[in-house]
């Protein structure tokens, strides 16, 4: 989906980086739409956790399998009931909400079925999609959402007041969140939900129930 | 299932359809025996002692003496931490890597096992056994029954694929062997490898379930009636007591291959192998011998078939595939039958395997994640039906290397000698 990822110094997407540091050592870990499993590789690799992923791709699942990570085949919107409360120490949704058919019970289920839950989304708010919509009048297409309206995955496109306004619908509280910038850089974490809104290109939540 | 269903067979078919069973060919009866191979196997054999309780069956029944013939591949290691124990099909037998003691030909996975393959035999400790009710050398109605000098036929007890599980721990005790590393297996094999994952947790690392589903479904237990009723129905059978008489119920045996054999395909495979292409002519014979490649395929499978199976044999496994379901077992909940599961199991299918479809293996991990367990689970896409598990499929090749090495780097398996 991202045509432009950011790196860091390692070679891993700094969203990825940031979740690797949310995350316990040995923690139990459910990734829901863990793409290519980069991510889950990092946290085995970093954190040693009790990975586990879904995927709604067979290639990218089989592909997963084949390198020795623990994937099945699924979807966030029909396959999340299957899973007890309280099965994994986090629950991670990463660049997925907002492709999801029902993103309110899609992150309910997270918080059901993880402790904490991390979600990490696009946001629709950044002052370039604005910038676009306005001068423009079409919808926005940049590096971060490069896709046109009507060939893209995404379903449920959110700024990040959009989204913090979902943690407090769904009853949770955020424990902590971050917005980068279209370079991949952290901003500054002391700054507004109005700052990072305009400026974060995307936003990583750490969320429990209350 | 088979030992080798090579589909690219056509070619051969030539030179074997002469011996292949024509309606009414009453000249077909062969060996009066069974092959020597199932009471004098060529295999090691586990033999319980005299001192060992006798094996309780589910049935209520208990077998007092057992052997499991069985192969090997690979050293055990220091830890006996490497042990991967093989579970075979309904026709399958212990040699999976070996060349085939009756057929000549490769083992039924040497695609699969063997140095440097996805289940490689330079790390793994690799153990096959012919399962109990087998004909291959491991307790069976072809075995003597001791109480009567004679071969059991129908007084042979019916085994479930639990029996033959807790036969095959048995085995595993007198290895020396606390856990498995992994159990894997195909089909019925897969049904073994889920009975060991519910019963025996504790005693396996990793489970890799292929093809296969955790009940026996109204379809599969129908197809497999039509070719014990056409076992039944030759009267070289003689109410199972064929072997006193020193005759086998050939046809009988054939005709359920032949009808259990469609059933490993797809349409869509043997449309692409076969079509409506002739056998060995070049227009319509007006006759009922075989004008057809895929008429001529088939009896040469019944044919080939029947000079390595039992036919009681054939009865008592699909018997206990029937009688398989882990629903029931487990109160109608599945997932109760691994709660608390440490395993880590490894779950595959194939798009067109209509006898054992995804959605079969679906509810197997749907059981294993509302318990959390951690699972995989592959959907392969290939149009060779059920029997994609036994054939050259890269893909499936690359998930069971991948789970495996994965698994052992965790368990702490040393990398390949």
């Amino acid at each position: 989906m991202l045509k432009r990822t950011n790196l860091g110094a390692t070679g891993n997407r700094a969203d990825h980086v940031l979740i690797a540091e949310m995350v316990d050592s040995g923690a139990r870990v459910l990734d829901v739409g863990c793409g290519d499993g980069a991510l889950l590789q990092l946290l085995e690799d970093r954190r040693n956790v009790d990975g586990r992923g879904i995927e709604i791709s067979r290639e990218r699942v089989n592909a997963c399998v084949a390198q020795g990570l623990s994937v099945i085949q699924g979807d966030a919107d029909s396959d999340l009931d299957d899973f007890p409360d309280n099965a994994f120490d986090y629950a991670v949704l990463s660049l997925t909400i907002q492709a999801t058919r029902q993103p309110k019970p899609v992150l309910e289920n997270l918080l059901r079925i993880g402790r904490r839950a991390i979600v990490s989304f696009p946001n629709f708010g950044h002052w370039e999609i604005r910038w676009q919509l306005l001068t423009g009048g079409r919808m926005p297409v940049t590096a971060n959402l490069p896709d046109a309206w009507y060939a893209s995955p995404n379903a449920h496109l959110c700024t990040i007041a959009d989204f913090d306004a979902l943690v407090t619908a769904v009853g949770a509280q955020t424990v902590s969140a971050v917005a980068f910038n279209s370079s991949g850089q952290r901003l500054p974490i002391n700054r507004s939900i109005r700052f990072q809104n305009l400026f974060g290109e995307k936003a990583v939540f750490l969320l429990e129930r209350k | 299932m088979p030992i080798q269903r090579d589909l690219k067979i056509p070619d051969r078919i030539q030179h074997t359809v002469a011996t292949a069973p024509e309606p009414g060919d009453r000249a077909s009866s062969g060996g009066a025996t069974p092959h020597p191979e199932a009471r004098a196997p060529s295999s090691a054999v586990f033999q319980t002692k005299s001192t060992d309780p006798p094996l309780a069956l589910v049935s209520g029944e208990a077998l007092p003496a057992i052997e499991i013939a069985y192969q090997t591949y690979g050293e055990l290691n220091d830890a006996r931490t490497n042990a991967i124990l093989i579970c075979h099909a309904l026709t399958g037998d212990q040699h999976a890597a070996n060349v085939h003691p009756v057929t000549g030909k490769p083992g039924w996975w040497t695609t699969m096992i063997g140095p440097g393959k996805p289940i490689d035999t330079d790390r793994f400790f690799v153990i096959c056994p012919n399962i109990l009710g087998g004909c291959l050398g491991s307790t069976g109605p072809a075995s003597i029954n001791p109480a009567t000098g004679t071969a059991y036929g129908l007084d042979f007890p019916i085994v479930t694929i639990s029996d033959m599980v807790n036969a095959q721990v048995r085995l595993i005790d007198a290895l020396g062997i606390d856990q498995l590393f992994a159990v894997v297996g195909g089909s019925m094999g897969g049904m073994q490898v889920l009975d060991w994952a519910a019963r025996y947790s504790d005693r396996v690392y990793a489970a890799v379930p292929i093809a296969t589903a955790a009940w026996h479904s109204s379809q599969n237990i129908a197809f497999h009636e039509v070719g014990r009723q056409a076992v039944m129905a030759d009267p070289d059978w003689s109410e199972g007591r064929y072997l006193d008489r020193g005759v086998i119920p050939r046809r009988g045996l054939a005709v359920a291959r032949m009808a259990a054999h469609i059933t490993y395909l797809s349409e869509e495979a043997l449309q692409r192998k076969f079509g409506r292409s002739f056998q060995d002519r070049e227009a319509l014979s007006f006759s009922f011998s075989a004008d057809f490649q895929v008429e001529s395929y088939l009896r040469h499978q019944g044919s080939s078939f029947v000079d390595r199976f039992d036919a009681n044999s054939y009865l008592y496994i699909t018997r206990a595939m029937d009688y398989f379901d882990l629903f029931e077992e487990y109160g109608g909940v599945l997932s109760n039958a691994f709660v608390g599961t440490r395993t880590r199991f490894c779950v595959v299918s194939f798009t067109s395997d209509w006898l054992y479809p995804t959605r079969e293996s679906k509810e197997i991990v749907r059981a294993l994640n509302a318990v959390a367990a951690n699972v995989s689970f592959v959907e392969i896409d290939s149009d060779k039906g059920h029997d994609a598990f036994l054939l050259e499929e890269p893909e499936l090749f690359a998930t069971v290397r991948g789970f495996l090495d994965s698994g052992a780097r965790r368990r702490g398996i040393a990398e390949r000698a």
